[in-house]
């Protein structure tokens, strides 16, 4: 799975976007962020607080209770700012 | 009806836009223009530019979205939404939308609506350069509010109340 990271997302990972092999278990968009926050000091920095993170799925928002089977691409990134 | 939506990286001209929206057309009676520009000090404190960040494929995506929800809320006979990604200086234009109806009202909320969306809900990010330094622009809880108020009874209220 595509993971692609923006803003100060991007900049705490230290990437723009990744390839992932997610295991079993990682359900939503919210289970898929804990699972990354355990994956090193970057992504634990990352997703400290996941309640003001945002994901898009296939370049549409989603919530973090949306499933995420079938996904092609997942976007994380802080509140928009832009206009 | 069509739509313009682009992203672009060099500064757009506003009256060209305008220019070019209502060419040969003699039933459009009211055009609405807003462009944001940035400005050269946050919150007092001087700043040496913006950085826009933004999701490419996404970004035109939700705009188109909310575009084609702005002609389903209004009777629009043009949309124009161009926004500019990268670095911007002070006193530059960031982002322009344009609504074109038979009638004032339509346009003008149409063109709030397009606004409120493009701050809370188009994939954009800014970053401001000032005293050497880079942060991040936090989003603003005035923002969220400005675009709630198009959702439910005081929304169907405006809508109404341009029919």
């Amino acid at each position: 799975m595509k993971l692609l990271y923006f803003a100060w997302v991007r900049e705490r990972v230290g990437k723009p976007q990744e390839d992932v092999e997610l295991p079993a278990g990682v359900a939503t968009v919210g289970d898929l962020m804990a699972w990354l926050a355990r994956r090193g000091d970057e992504y634990a920095h990352a997703f400290e607080n996941p309640k003001i993170i945002r994901a898009a799925i296939d370049r549409a928002h989603v919530r973090p209770d949306t499933a995420i089977a079938g996904a092609r691409e997942i976007a994380f990134f802080p509140p928009m700012t832009g206009g | 009806m069509g739509a313009t939506v682009r992203l672009q990286r060099e500064p757009f001209d506003a009256a060209a836009e305008t220019a070019a929206l209502t060419r040969g057309r003699t039933d459009i009676g009211a055009v609405v223009a807003f462009t944001g520009i940035c400005r050269g000090a946050e919150d007092g404190a001087p700043i040496a530019a913006l950085t826009l960040e933004h999701y490419p494929g996404m970004a035109e995506a939700e705009i188109a979205r909310h575009v084609e929800e702005a002609q389903s809320r209004w009777a629009l006979l043009g949309v124009t939404v161009i926004h500019r990604y990268g670095r911007i200086a002070p006193g530059e234009p960031i982002v322009l939308v344009l609504t074109a109806s038979s009638h004032r009202h339509e346009a003008f909320a149409a063109a709030e609506f397009l606004m409120d969306f493009l701050k809370t809900r188009a994939p954009f990010w800014k970053q401001v350069e000032a005293a050497g330094a880079t942060s991040w622009v936090e989003a603003k809880q005035s923002d969220d509010s400005a675009a709630e108020r198009w959702s439910g009874a005081a929304a169907r209220r405006r809508r109404d109340a341009a029919e």
